[in-house]
């Protein structure tokens, strides 16, 4: 229990100065900016309460905010990315697996599963992220191809970590 | 109400994300319409601080091209000192007149090539005849004197270096001003030269500084070295050499403006002994 604590604390922490010193500069031809700190909400453990993930959610996506100047922003389009967490989670996991299978990591839930997942999320989270901050229909299809290209650029990070960290499976 | 409560505890998520997702909104649509500072912006004292550690980092990773522009700064300053102008007081107008004339122009080049562990060692600069470098002149540091131009192309040049055993260049010594000149030793130590030819009247001190004479290609009281051992292996005075030619950096090319006239005039006294002694 203290280790999975410590160890999302520290994945919290990484992850915002990944993004905040790192990732903030780096943006391909105006379109693509990745947004890997959602990362975070996405590994945390099957059994997270509900409200607890609202809650890291909620904080994650005011501590980005912090940095980037857009209080509320990123908060909300991080509630949106718990909540679609909760209904994947809930429909393609079995409540029972929960014991021997932690968290939702590359390793653990194998490529396929934690493709779908990584893309299905960061779909939704990117998709309100963009909308909100341009907050106009009238340059939609800029905004839309800088949600498309945003989100393959995020979820291919995603897989590199993902695969930086691989551990075989710990099955008895 | 009962039902109620079952309801919501049976869609606790959905009830949860509305909770959040309107503060949240609530949040953005605020702070960000009147844009006024919040307790959540960079001005606040964390990020701020954290935004001016990581600024350091990014100064320091810029050095390279702030040390370039120095260089060039070191030069322009260089050339306005009076030690790099030639006085030109004519002895005929009766005016004290003290119109500079500038007699020594310095330009900044980088060491892209040195080697130091040769018996005969040559540093290429990144300056050429495009910038004004031509054979003959000749090459110090800001920590002493490295060599002289041997050959030129349009970018870049060749220096033959101190640690050569053709270079020999005139010195003296600093307290009594004896004449002599300074060339690499035999055992090919890169921190280490001999000073030879000296007068034997000269008393010489250990510690002693040698500078240039301005008898050579070098403006006059330059440091080579200092008096290190007093007599060497092979005759002469052993000198610890003021360069680290292991570390040569940034260089600068002197150009003696009146090198050519001084040839020339050379070149005519000899011819005058030639015809004399026939």
């Amino acid at each position: 229990m203290i280790r999975t604590i410590l160890v999302n604390f520290i994945r919290f922490v990484l992850l915002v100065f990944i993004q905040v010193f790192l990732l903030k500069n780096i943006t391909l031809y105006n379109l693509a900016t990745p947004y890997l700190y959602i990362l975070f909400i996405m590994l945390l453990p099957f059994d997270t309460p509900n409200l607890l993930l609202f809650v890291l959610a909620f904080v994650m996506g005011l501590t980005i905010d912090a940095f980037y100047d857009t209080p509320g922003l990123h908060a909300a389009a991080c509630v949106v990315l718990a909540l679609v967490r909760i209904l994947f989670i809930s429909i393609t996991v079995q409540k029972e697996g929960f014991d021997n299978e932690p968290e939702p990591t590359l390793s653990i839930m194998g490529f396929r599963w934690f493709f779908t997942y990584a893309l299905t999320l960061t779909l939704f989270h990117h998709f309100f992220l963009f909308n909100l901050e341009v907050f106009r229909i009238s340059d939609i299809q800029y905004t839309l191809s800088r949600f498309v290209l945003s989100s393959l650029f995020t979820v291919f990070l995603m897989l590199v970590i993902g695969l930086l960290f691989f551990r075989k499976k710990e099955r008895k | 109400m009962r039902n109620l409560l079952i309801f919501i505890t049976k869609y606790n998520a959905f009830f949860l994300f509305l909770i959040f997702e309107i503060s949240a909104l609530i949040i953005y649509v605020k702070y960000n319409a009147f844009q006024k500072a919040s307790f959540i912006n960079s001005s606040n004292e964390v990020t701020g601080k954290l935004y001016t550690q990581v600024n350091g980092l990014y100064e320091y990773m810029s050095l390279k091209a702030v040390n370039d522009s120095l260089a060039h700064e070191n030069a322009n300053l260089r050339n306005q000192l009076k030690s790099s102008f030639y006085i030109d007081t004519i002895a005929k107008h009766k005016i004290a007149d003290t119109v500079f004339k500038i007699q020594y122009e310095y330009t900044p080049a980088k060491v892209i090539n040195n080697s130091f562990n040769r018996a005969y060692n040559y540093i290429t600069i990144n300056r050429g005849s495009l910038d004004g470098i031509a054979v003959g002149m000749g090459v110090i540091s800001s920590a002493g004197i490295v060599g002289k131009v041997v050959n030129v192309t349009p970018h870049m040049a060749n220096v033959q270096s101190m640690l050569n055993k053709y270079s020999r260049f005139s010195v003296m010594l600093a307290n009594n001003k004896e004449i002599g000149s300074i060339q690499w030793t035999d055992d090919l130590d890169p921190h280490k030269a001999v000073l030879v030819d000296v007068s034997t009247n000269a008393q010489p001190k250990i510690g002693e500084a040698v500078l240039t004479s301005g008898y050579s290609l070098f403006p006059e009281g330059i440091i080579v070295g200092r008096v290190s051992n007093l007599r060497a292996k092979g005759g002469g005075m052993e000198i610890t050499l003021a360069v680290d030619f292991s570390k040569l950096q940034y260089v600068n090319v002197v150009d003696n403006k009146f090198q050519k006239e001084q040839d020339a005039i050379e070149a005519l006294q000899k011819k005058d002994d030639q015809d004399n002694t026939r």
